[in-house]
């Protein structure tokens, strides 16, 4: 499984996501510079989080017509894995490669936390090596990240079981008190309908090294590599 | 022909605007007690060069909708003038 890891001006946890899926998984992986078109080499693309073309404008806004971006909108088409954290996530939203928009949290603060997330379900290819409903710990850090669509829309990522992660609280119970920042319907991290394109607040990058005393994400970079469940193309 | 523009863009009504409200607290401790809402919008100055105003009207708004302005969460409205 090759990775691929897209780097804009202002991505800060490109390198973060290089050590857990080549330094501690020991998986092929390159740096895809912004201005590269051609990935297909690549298996699996990581758009990190950061501060991308210093979120000017609005999040991701200025990345979406950056030039890898045509290349990454193919690779998903073509079902390929493509996982967006943090500032990725807003980018695929942006792109419209994932429903919805995040946006300034409720309460005006960047969040730096630990946050307890519910794995809603275990039959997609991010999550398989978790359990159904178990309760995980990731990190977050960010300022925009309230999950927002309209309500034709929301209902739809729910109908279609969309949601991947929400956030919780420690016995994985899904309130108003555990929602950090606003999100709608708790609404942590979603796939697309096909399932190849994940978006997420929450850095399990963060929390996949044993040294860290965090390794409630390295499940989904496992996962990936062992990838039992395959997407159609 | 070249023609400046200013744009609007404003959030949607359905979307909470946590930056307005903290500035609306904001009037009401200057003593402004009558401000009943603020909402944060962006504006945006911008001159373009077309062939006539339709075609800078139809690329405005083809800008707005694909970069300046996010349809999901914000509206936008522009006015053109020629210079």
């Amino acid at each position: 499984m090759k990775f691929g890891i897209i780097v804009f001006p202002g991505s800060n946890c490109d390198r973060d996501v290089a050590m857990v899926t080549e330094g501690l998984l020991k998986q092929p992986t390159r740096m895809i510079w912004h201005q590269e078109t051609d990935l297909s080499d690549v298996d699996v693309v990581v758009i990190p989080g950061g501060f991308s073309y210093g979120d000017y404008l609005r999040c991701g806004a200025i990345a979406r017509f950056s030039p890898v971006m045509r290349s990454v909108v193919e690779h998903a088409n073509k079902g390929k894995y493509v996982l967006g954290i943090c500032n990725g996530f807003q980018v695929l939203t942006e792109s419209h490669l994932l429903p919805g928009a995040l946006i300034r949290n409720r309460d005006l603060h960047f969040i730096c936390d630990r946050q307890p997330l519910l794995v809603e379900r275990k039959d997609s290819v991010w999550t398989q090596l978790y359990s159904e409903k178990e309760v995980i710990t990731l990190p977050l850090a960010h300022g925009e990240g309230r999950y927002y669509a309209d309500d034709d829309t929301l209902k739809d990522i729910e109908d279609n079981g969309q949601v991947l992660f929400r956030y919780c609280n420690s016995t994985g119970e899904i309130t108003d008190d555990s929602n950090p920042n606003g999100s709608l319907n708790n609404i942590a991290g979603i796939m697309n309908k096909t399932g190849n394109v994940l978006g997420m607040m929450p850095h399990p990058e963060r929390a996949s090294d044993p040294s860290l005393r965090a390794i409630d994400g390295r499940k989904l970079f496992e996962g990936l590599i062992s990838s039992k469940i395959l997407v159609n193309p | 022909m070249l023609f400046n523009s200013r744009i609007y863009v404003t959030l949607r009504p359905s979307v909470l605007d946590p930056a307005g409200v903290a500035v609306q607290s904001g009037a009401q401790q200057l003593g402004y007690h009558g401000v009943d809402s603020i909402r944060i919008g962006k504006y945006i100055e911008l001159s373009i060069t077309a062939e006539s105003e339709d075609q800078a009207r139809q690329q405005l708004d083809e800008m707005c909708d694909q970069l300046l302005a996010n349809p999901v969460i914000e509206n936008y409205r522009f006015e053109l003038t020629a210079v």
